[in-house]
C-alpha cells in the first residue's frame, strides 16, 4: 500500500497550540513537509518570532533559536554570516516584521542575506490579542483600532513585501495565501523557491502568506478563509514582486 | 612576538580580540570609538572573519547573538547612546547563555551628552542595564597593556560561563599610546566546557532550542536560580583588583579606569608630601572586588571614591564597607578630566579635615 499523506518527520508529534482554523498550523505543516523533501533537517536553522508562533520549537524538530520581537532577520544575519553553509529562516508575523522589526528585515534584505523569511500576515497583533497591527486594513476594526483604521488617525496598512520587492538585495520576493487547497499548494511551492534561492546564494528570500485569524477577526474559522479571500487578497493582491531567476532565462 | 611595540587602546583592544580568535564582529558608528570598527573592517579581511556594519545597534547585538548561537566568537563595540540600544539584546544573551564581548567606550550623558570622557555607565553597566534578574561582568582595563590581555580574558570568561562579557573604558583609554608587550593568544590552563549548544544543523544528533521564553514559573524560578549560582560562582573566581601603597596607607582612594590613572598620579604626590595614601583599582567592577575592599578597609582610616561622574560606583564601595569605614566621595562628571595635582588637592584636605 502506499502512503500518501503522513506526519513530516520534522513535525514533531505535538498538538498545535494555534487557535482552530489557524493559519499558523498549516504554514507549519507545510514547512516541515519541505524541510522533510528537500532534505534539510541536518543544515537548516529556524528564527521564530515573538507572536503566536514563538512556540514553534515545540513543533518543528530542527535546530531553532529565539528572536527578541522583530529582531530575526539581525539574527539571522549573523548566523549566516558566521555560517554560509547553513539554511537559515525566519518567520514572522505582520507585527514582528513590519512594525517592530522594519528596520532589521529591510536592511537585511537590501543586503542581499542570504536568508529566507516566511512572513505570515494576519493583519492583527494575534499573539497580545488582536491588537491593531502595521497590516491592518482601513475600516478594519482591532481592539486597539475600535472605529476602524482610519488614514488620518492611524495611517495606512504597510504593504512591506512590496518596498522589499524593490530592493536590489531582495532575489525572490512573492505574496501568497491559504485560503484554498490551490493556494496553500502554491504556497509551499513558493517557499521551496526561497529556499532554493538562498541555497543558490542569490540573495534575499521573502514569503509573505495571508493567514486567517478567526480569533482575532471575531468570525468562524470557515468564515475566516472568506474573509482571507474576499477582504486580504484584495488589500494584499497575491503574485510574485521580484524572482531574479526568471528575469535571469530572460535575457 | 614579545617585543614591544607602541599602540593605541583601541587598537590594542581590536587585535586582541582578533588575536583571541573573535572571527565575527558587528556594530555601529558612534564617536569615540570608531577607531574599534574600523580596525576590524580592515582586519577580519585579513584573517577571514566577518565585519559587519548594522543598521543600528539593536541590529548589531542580535547579529552578535546570531554568531554566537551558532558558536562563533563575536564582538560588538558602541558608545554610551548605543549601549542603551544594545540591552535588549544583552538581556536576552544572559538569558540565552550566549557567549560575547560587548565593549562600552563611555562618554558623557545622559542623552547624546558629549564625547568626552566619562564614568557615567557604571550603574547601567553593573545593574545589568536590561531587564530581567540577571548579571554580567565587566572589566575596566586602565593602560593599554591590560587593555590588551583583558579583552583576550573576556572571550574566555564569556566562553567559560556562556555568558556576555563587557569591556568599560572611555575616550581616554580608546585614544592613548602606550608600549605593549602583544603577545600570542594564550589558550587558559583549564579547559573551556564544549560548546554543546550551538546551532548548526540536527545532523546526526537531537535538534537543539535556544530560548529565553519559560512560560512555567517554576521552571522560570529554576532558571533564575541556575543563573544565580552561576553568578555566584563567578563572584568566587572573577574579581580582580590592583593595590598601590595600601598596606601602609591610613587614606585610600577607590578608583577605576581612567579614574584610577589620575588617582595613581595622586596617590604619588601625596606621597611625595609624606601622605600615607594608598589606591585600590576595581579591574572587574562586576563582580566587585568586596574581598579587597574589605582587607583594605581593616588598614584604613578613610575612604575617598573617586569617579569622573556624580558617583555611582561608591554604592557598590559602601556595600563591601559596611560602615567599617567612612567613605568620602570627589567627582567629576560631564566629561570633564581632572589633573592628578586637582585630585591631590582633595587628598589634602581630607587629611587636614580628618586629622588623619
Ligand atoms: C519588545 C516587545 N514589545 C512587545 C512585545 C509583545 N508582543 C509579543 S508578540 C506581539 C505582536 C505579535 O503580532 P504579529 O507579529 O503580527 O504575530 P502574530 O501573533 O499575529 O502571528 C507583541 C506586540 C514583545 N514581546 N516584545
Ligand atoms: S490568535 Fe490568531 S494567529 Fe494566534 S493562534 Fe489564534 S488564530 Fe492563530
Ligand atoms: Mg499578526
Amino acid at each position: 500500500m502506499k502512503t500518501i499523506y503522513t506526519r513530516p518527520k520534522c513535525l514533531k508529534p505535538a498538538p498545535f497550540h494555534y487557535c482552530p482554523g489557524c493559519g499558523h498550523s498549516i504554514i507549519h505543516r507545510l514547512m516541515c513537509e519541505l524541510i522533510d523533501e528537500m532534505d534539510l533537517q541536518g543544515r537548516i536553522i529556524g528564527i521564530p518570532p515573538a507572536g503566536c508562533a514563538v512556540l514553534a520549537y515545540n513543533y518543528f524538530d530542527i535546530d531553532i533559536c529565539e528572536s527578541a520581537h522583530g529582531r530575526g532577520c539581525a539574527i539571522a544575519t549573523g548566523m549566516k554570516r558566521a555560517r554560509p553553509d547553513k539554511i537559515i529562516f525566519t518567520y514572522q508575523g505582520d507585527g514582528d516584521m513590519a512594525a517592530i522589526g522594519t528596520a532589521e528585515t529591510l536592511h537585511a534584505a537590501n543586503r542581499g542575506e542570504k536568508i529566507t523569511s516566511i512572513f505570515v500576515n494576519n493583519a492583527v497583533y494575534g499573539m497580545t490579542g488582536g491588537q491593531m497591527a502595521p497590516t491592518t486594513m482601513l475600516g478594519q476594526k482591532t481592539s486597539t483600532s475600535p472605529y476602524g483604521r482610519r488614514p488620518d488617525v492611524e495611517g495606512y496598512p504597510l504593504k512591506i513585501t512590496d518596498l522589499i520587492g524593490t530592493l536590489p538585495g531582495a532575489a525572490y520576493v512573492t505574496r501568497t495565501s491559504v485560503a484554498t487547497p490551490a493556494k496553500i499548494l502554491a504556497t509551499k511551492k513558493a517557499i521551496r523557491k526561497a529556499f532554493e534561492v538562498q541555497m543558490a546564494g542569490l540573495g534575499y528570500s521573502l514569503v509573505e502568506v495571508l493567514s486567517p485569524c478567526p480569533t482575532n477577526w471575531k468570525v468562524s474559522p470557515k468564515d475566516s478563509f472568506i474573509y482571507l479571500e474576499e477582504k486580504m487578497e484584495k488589500e494584499y493582491p497575491l503574485g510574485v514582486m521580484k524572482d531574479i531567476t526568471t528575469k535571469k532565462k530572460d535575457s | 612576538m614579545d617585543e614591544k611595540v607602541l599602540m593605541k587602546g583601541t587598537d590594542a583592544l581590536s587585535e586582541a580580540a582578533v588575536q583571541a580568535g573573535c572571527r565575527c564582529y558587528f556594530g555601529y558608528p558612534i564617536t569615540p570609538q570608531n577607531e574599534i570598527p574600523e580596525y576590524m573592517s580592515r582586519r577580519m579581511e585579513e584573517v577571514g572573519g566577518v565585519f559587519l556594519q548594522g543598521e543600528s545597534e539593536i541590529a548589531s547585538i542580535n547579529m552578535v547573538l546570531g554568531a554566537a548561537a551558532t558558536g562563533a566568537r563575536a564582538m560588538t563595540s558602541s558608545s554610551s547612546p548605543g549601549i542603551s540600544l544594545k540591552q535588549e539584546g544583552l538581556s536576552f544573551m544572559a538569558a540565552l547563555e550566549l557567549p560575547a564581548v560587548i565593549v562600552n567606550i563611555n562618554r558623557g550623558g545622559p542623552g547624546l551628552g558629549n564625547i568626552a570622557p566619562s564614568q557615567g555607565d557604571y550603574y547601567q553597566a553593573t545593574r545589568g542595564g536590561g531587564h530581567g534578574d540577571y548579571r554580567m561582568p565587566v572589566y575596566a582595563p586602565a593602560s593599554v597593556q591590560e587593555l590588551y590581555d583583558i579583552t583576550m580574558q573576556t572571550f574566555d570568561v564569556a566562553d567559560k560561563y556562556r555568558t556576555p562579557v563587557m569591556i568599560l573604558g572611555d575616550g581616554m583609554t580608546g585614544q592613548i599610546v602606550e608600549p605593549i608587550i602583544a603577545h600570542e593568544y594564550i589558550r587558559p590552563a583549564e579547559d573551556l566546557p564544549p560548546k554543546d549548544y550551538i546551532l548548526d544543523g540536527a545532523q546526526g544528533r537531537p535538534s537543539r532550542i535556544i530560548k529565553s521564553l519559560i512560560l512555567d514559573v517554576r521552571e522560570m524560578e529554576e532558571h533564575n536560580w541556575k543563573l544565580k549560582r552561576k553568578y555566584d560562582l563567578m563572584k568566587q573566581e572573577l574579581p580582580q583588583w590592583e593595590e598601590f601603597m595600601t598596606d601602609d596607607a591610613k587614606m585610600t582612594i577607590i578608583a577605576y579606569g581612567t579614574a584610577a590613572r589620575i588617582a595613581k598620579g595622586a596617590v604619588k604626590r601625596a606621597r611625595s608630601q609624606g601622605l600615607k595614601v594608598g589606591l585600590l583599582r576595581p579591574i572587574t567592577l562586576w563582580p566587585f572586588p568586596d574581598e579587597a575592599i574589605i582587607s583594605v578597609a581593616k588598614k584604613s582610616k578613610i575612604f575617598l571614591v573617586f569617579e569622573m561622574s556624580t558617583g555611582q560606583m561608591i554604592d557598590d564601595v559602601r556595600l563591601a564597607v559596611e560602615g567599617r569605614v567612612p567613605c568620602e566621595f570627589y567627582g567629576r562628571p560631564g566629561g570633564i578630566v581632572p589633573a592628578p595635582q586637582e585630585l591631590a588637592r582633595i587628598i589634602e584636605r581630607y587629611w587636614l579635615q580628618k586629622e588623619l
